[in-house]
């Protein structure tokens, strides 16, 4: 099987689990005649038809809310938010309704949001969003964004048989990302959720990371190996559960740890591991846990200010040789 | 399961001839009525917990919309979905809730439909196909739309039916959920029970038609205005809109007009509504007409009527004496049930 994109895994792995289980169906804007915004659903409206493809006016809050419905029913809905900033017009259905109803009433809401997150260039305040960390704090909601080809298709088809409603995170800049286009198995798998993947190894620091930040990470990672710091590069996979062990393991190794996100700083996701790390490993820290995110504006859309915004390898970089320096 | 191949619902002694226009005879009247009065008693009931200190939580109730309650569920199959809201426990009645189960829902048990994890009328039972309505209200709208959604793909011929206030009318899920069920000419009714009041709210400040109902065509739907204070005609209209659905027409907005007998719950006295409003309300209490039709159609004896009340009352009590006499759920059971397996 020739390598493949990150993109072409995502839908390759929704294709296999709608041919695996007829209970899988799909329910997003332009997902049709369109194949999505982004074409992960190219061709699937021939293939499955329109009971199983499904049209959505534009309106999140019944996307979202019917797809609790029918999950109810036994289906499992596969909702696609055009992009994830659309998200918000969805979030009472998903933080209120389907995140609490098995603790309230013990019926199971198996239903999976796709969200397309994160910023591709210029695309404003919109269209760019990373709201990973506003479902990180819902009991009841279980949230993963993968970084690698592999990941992206194994989560997809955990997140699909998972009986609690998941949200996907698959970053924009990785749907077509030359450099993790790789061959995927052809036979089944999936990839847990909840358990974090060691990208590089490393003894002198933790950098602690998930999405597409994971590469800009392991970047700096490779320009400090030529000064001779091995750093750890730590792909969380999931949020929501996340694996708090495989970050206290490295960070007992290292200790030093850097977290790095592409949402913004205040209230990131960082935060919390940043919290842990001070209350169950502070004895093996070196340094003051860091962490490197957005500025905390909304994504700005020029260039020059978008740059601005964003992590990079280079503020990667800086970040990483503070922590070191301390 | 249909009503009307229903053998449970059904009086073995009548004949075809003793149901009336509505394919309803003596049997089901009774249901009814003691369904209705069943939903008076036991708010009555809750609200005089409440006030005794006996009740955690808060008190909701359903007075004036007795008959929306009981005349819409007793229009369903076994196989059709409710998706209530907090004014039709006479409809978890008749899906399958007893008097018991909702009195330790009320009472926070460890034996209630929800273990203690939420109280009064926020609580689904997949058993009895009831979903949990949760208190932003419309929010279920959606829900029930993506319920028929599912009934419409398995082609399992079952109907979503849910509820909203006239207050509830103005949120967005009302549109998006009503909206989405008629493109997909989904298998779902909602119902509109119009009470007058949302909380403190008249209705010229929720909508400025004259009707909720007016909007079924700009959705392109079927919809009815009724008097949601006549069994009859909530049975009837929910019939028709429930076969309609099963056939494949789509949903349809049925607005029922009734009068919140009561504040929005036990702390509020409805000081704001205008006396002749409650005064109307009360002179067309659902559960009195309902038994004025019983005595009228001289199905029962006022001595029957009575006898059902007390029936009704030894219901409550037994609820109330099973639920104070039920376990409360152990503190750490609050951490579990987050997630299914």
């Amino acid at each position: 099987m020739p390598p493949v994109t990150y993109l072409e895994a995502i839908s390759a792995g929704l294709r296999e689990e709608m041919e695996r289980d007829e209970s899988v169906f799909c329910l997003g804007e332009d997902i049709g005649v369109y194949g999505g915004a982004f074409k992960i659903t190219k061709g699937f409206l021939d293939d499955f038809g329109e009971d199983r493809i499904i049209d959505a006016p534009v309106a999140e809050s019944v996307i979202i809310g019917a797809a609790m419905g029918a999950a109810l029913m036994g289906m499992r809905p596969v909702t696609e938010m055009q992009f994830a900033d659309f998200i918000t017009c969805g979030f009472n259905q998903l933080v209120n309704n389907a995140a609490k109803t098995h603790y309230r009433w013990g019926a199971a809401v198996p239903l999976v949001v796709r969200c397309p997150s994160g910023a591709i260039g210029n695309a404003g305040p919109f269209h760019s969003q990373n709201p990973e960390a506003w479902f990180c704090k819902v009991p009841g909601l279980k949230v993963v964004a993968p970084a690698t080809t592999y990941d992206a298709k194994g989560l997809l088809k955990s997140s699909i048989r998972d009986n609690n409603p998941v949200l996907f995170f698959e970053h924009k800049g990785l749907y077509r990302f030359p450099r993790i286009r790789e061959e995927i198995p052809v036979e089944d798998y999936t990839v847990p959720i909840g358990e974090a993947a060691i990208r590089r190894e490393g003894s002198d620091a933790t950098i602690v990371t998930y999405g597409k930040m994971v590469f800009h990470s392991l970047d700096a990672a490779e320009t400090l190996a030529g000064e001779g710091v091995e750093t750890e590069v730590l792909d969380l996979r999931s949020l929501l559960p996340y694996d708090k062990q495989a970050i206290l393991e490295s960070v007992r190794k290292t200790n030093r740890l850097l977290v790095v996100h592409e949402d913004t700083l205040t209230g990131g996701f960082g935060g919390e591991i940043a919290a842990v790390v001070a209350d169950e490993a502070f004895e093996h820290l070196d340094a003051p846990v860091r962490r490197l995110a957005a500025i905390d504006t909304p994504v700005p859309f020029s260039p020059p200010l978008e740059e601005y915004f964003l992590p990079n390898t280079e503020k990667v970089t800086g970040a990483l040789r503070e922590l070191l320096a301390y | 399961m249909n009503v009307e191949t229903a053998p449970a619902l059904s009086d073995p002694d009548l004949n075809e001839s003793d149901l009336d226009d509505l394919g309803l005879g003596r049997a089901d009247y009774r249901i009814l009525y003691h369904t209705m009065r069943l939903q008076r008693e036991f708010e009555e009931r809750v609200y005089r917990l409440f006030r005794q200190g006996r009740l955690a939580g808060a008190a909701y109730a359903g007075a004036g919309h007795e008959a929306i309650a009981a005349g819409s569920a007793y229009a369903l199959g076994d196989a059709d979905i409710l998706v209530p809201m907090h004014r039709v426990i006479g409809a978890h009645f008749l899906r399958g809730h007893t008097a018991r189960d909702m009195m330790c829902q009320y009472l926070g048990r460890a034996n209630g439909p929800t273990a203690g994890k939420d109280g009064n009328m926020h609580c689904g039972n997949w058993d009895h196909h009831i979903v949990g309505m949760i208190s932003h209200l419309g929010a279920n709208i959606p829900v029930a739309a993506g319920v028929a959604l599912a009934s419409k793909i398995r082609g399992d011929g079952a109907v979503s039916i849910t509820y909203i206030g006239e207050g509830g009318s103005s949120i967005g899920d009302f549109h998006e959920g009503l909206n989405f069920a008629a493109v997909h000419r989904l298998p779902m009714v909602l119902i509109v029970e119009n009470n007058k009041f949302a909380y403190s709210t008249p209705t010229r400040y929720e909508y400025a038609c004259d009707n909720i109902v007016d909007r079924a065509q700009g959705y392109g739907i079927a919809g009815s205005l009724i008097d949601g204070t006549d069994v009859r005609a909530v049975y009837k209209a929910t019939r028709a809109a429930v076969d309609l659905a099963r056939e494949g027409g789509g949903p349809t907005l049925i607005e029922a007009r009734c009068t919140r007998l009561l504040g929005h719950a036990q702390h509020d006295d409805a000081f704001y509504v205008p006396k002749e409003i409650m005064e109307d309300g009360w002179n067309n209490d659902p559960v009195v007409k309902c038994e004025n039709l019983l005595l009228e159609r001289k199905y029962f004896t006022r001595d029957e009527i009575d006898a059902i009340k007390e029936e009704v009352k030894g219901i409550v009590d037994d609820a109330v004496d099973y639920a104070e006499q039920s376990p409360l759920p152990e503190p750490e059971e609050a951490l579990e049930g987050v997630y299914a397996d």
